[in-house]
């Protein structure tokens, strides 16, 4: 099974490398060397201090819940892939990034729970999502 | 304090339809624009400013081109700022700039929408993607309802904030709502309702949703001289301020809205604060958007909104702070999913003393006006407007 048909990302100049990585395993954030703000979303400019000094670091693809809610209907959104847990994940890098939580109950999702990275393939070679399922501690 | 031209609002008219599968959402505008020009007893060839938003969603665009040709509008100055549903409270705002810095006397604010009648749902359907932001967001059922939820659900997490205190804002809203005529919901609830209601995403509830109706609402704001030269009582602008607030490079907080900016700035330019107010707008696309903006605008603490909201706080005519006293976006009117316009509209009916004789605020001299445009859970615009009566 594959992302779809759930939407897919469009890849842009500057995210196309995110997307890319995901198919490697790799969860890559942006970081600034001029200010050390660590970010996400991806973009060419340091949203802290506008430096175009800016590179990509890979994240250890751990962190925890910082908030959720679970959808039990969206429309135009696969049946196989609900109830659907829409979440906010606190990477241990600090940036905070919207995803899903996979592989477990919905009931049993709560803030603060540990969790761990892992990515969707999809039906195009140079992107794959990453989602994020429970972690044991 | 310097002293500064004072603005008014001259003119307001809610449209009393709630679903218009008949009418354009041209017409529409055309109607309210005509219904609050009446109100202020001026007419379109008085109007030489025009202030109306997008709406890029499932509307056409380029809105005020448009629409001064259908109207047949001749205009100096035109403002077409976008914050969703916040939008129209921050054309109060930069009406009242533009007026001061004389540009225009008299400006015409329109909002309309059919979301009813063109099926459109504010809820849990998934955006097409467009912006960058959106493959990081849609592709994970980001949609309307889910960015409030996660809103919800921390702020429950951080202050134990209850779906029984959520609930205490509906009821207020439905005690209103019985006694406006035009509410598209005007049964009373009680919180055993609202927490009974279908969970639709955790934690929020059926009924912690505002409406989803068609219509819309406009404004006339004008100059000094232009409010003495007509009869209608008008309300003065006494104060504007907008924030944008969003996922901050990752460091996320779904705790405050941006009203926590906004309104301080309001504030301050009307030389006013939140114990000087007696009626208060506040958007409620959501119940949790009412509690965080009411701590946000300093009515309490942060993290108290919860049990200030008991008791029956923002129940008109006699709670210490009654709130959206024409049942509001949860059970009156949300026209175009987008409510801002009918939180200026009633507060102006309230400083008029034109509120329904059963929420009327005694000797209402001051009411603020608040819009969230966008979702709490991903970007919005806050916008606070405080009025005042005029003979204050
Ligand atoms: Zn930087």
């Amino acid at each position: 099974m594959t992302w779809e048909p759930r939407p897919l990302p469009k890849p842009t100049p500057e995210t196309e490398e995110f997307w890319r990585a995901a198919t490697e395993g790799k969860f890559l954030l942006s970081a600034c060397r001029e200010c050390g703000l660590t970010y996400h979303y991806p973009r060419a400019l340091c949203p802290d201090c506008f430096s175009d000094d800016v590179e990509w670091r890979e994240a250890e693809g751990t962190g925890e819940v910082y908030s959720y809610t679970v959808m039990r209907g969206v429309s135009g959104w696969p049946e196989s892939s609900l109830p659907l847990v829409y979440a906010h994940v606190e990477l241990d890098e600090g940036p905070r990034v919207i995803t899903n939580v996979v592989d477990c109950d919905p009931d049993e999702v709560e803030v603060g729970m540990p969790v761990e990275v892992r990515f969707e393939e999809t039906d195009r070679e140079d992107v794959a999502v990453p989602v994020f399922a429970p972690r044991e501690d | 304090m310097t002293a500064r031209e004072p603005v008014f609002v001259a003119g307001a008219f809610e449209h009393p339809t709630r679903e218009a599968p008949e009418k354009s959402t041209m017409q529409l505008h055309a109607e309210v624009a005509r219904g609050a020009l009446d109100d202020a007893g001026l007419t379109k060839d008085d109007v030489d400013a025009y202030f109306t938003a997008g709406m890029p969603w499932y509307e056409h665009g380029l809105t005020p081109l448009i629409m001064a040709d259908y109207m047949g509008l001749d205009v100096a100055y035109a403002d077409t700022t976008d914050y969703g549903g916040s939008s129209y409270v921050s054309h109060v705002g930069h009406a009242a700039s533009a007026i001061r810095d004389g540009k225009c006397d008299v400006a015409l604010v329109t909002l309309a929408g059919r979301p009813r009648s063109e099926s459109h749902t504010s809820g849990a359907s998934a955006s097409p993607l467009r912006t960058m932001q959106d493959s990081f967001e849609v592709i994970y059922g980001a949609s309307t309802l889910s960015k409030y939820a996660v809103a919800a659900q921390r702020h429950m997490h951080e202050f134990g904030t209850t779906s029984e205190q959520l609930a205490e804002i509906r009821v207020a809203a439905s005690e209103h709502a019985q006694h406006n005529e035009h509410a598209m919901y005007r049964d009373p609830v009680t919180v055993e309702d609202v927490v009974s209601s279908r969970m639709i995403a955790d934690p929020l509830h059926l009924l912690d949703c505002c409406v989803v109706s068609d219509g819309g609402g406009a404004l006339v704001v004008v100059s000094d001289d232009v409010r003495r030269a007509i009869e209608r009582e008008c309300v003065e602008v006494l104060g504007h301020g907008e924030a944008v607030k969003h996922l901050d490079a990752g460091r996320t907080d779904l705790t405050y809205t941006g009203a926590a900016d906004s309104g301080p700035r309001a504030f301050a330019e009307a030389g006013l604060g939140p114990e000087d107010v007696d009626y208060a707008s506040i958007y409620d696309s959501f119940t949790i958007t009412v509690l965080q903006t009411i701590e946000d605008l300093g009515f309490c603490a942060k993290g108290e909104g919860g049990s200030f909201v008991e008791g029956g706080t923002l129940q008109a005519p006699d709670g210490d702070l009654p709130f959206n006293t024409d049942g509001g976006g949860l059970c009156s009117n949300h026209p175009g999913n987008r409510g801002g316009m009918t939180k200026v509209i009633e507060a102006v009916r309230q400083l008029r003393g034109e509120a329904n004789a059963p929420v009327q605020v005694e000797d209402a001299q001051v009411a603020l006006a608040h819009g969230t445009g966008g979702s709490l859970g991903t970007r919005h615009g806050s916008v606070t407007a405080l009025l005042g009566r005029d003979d204050r």
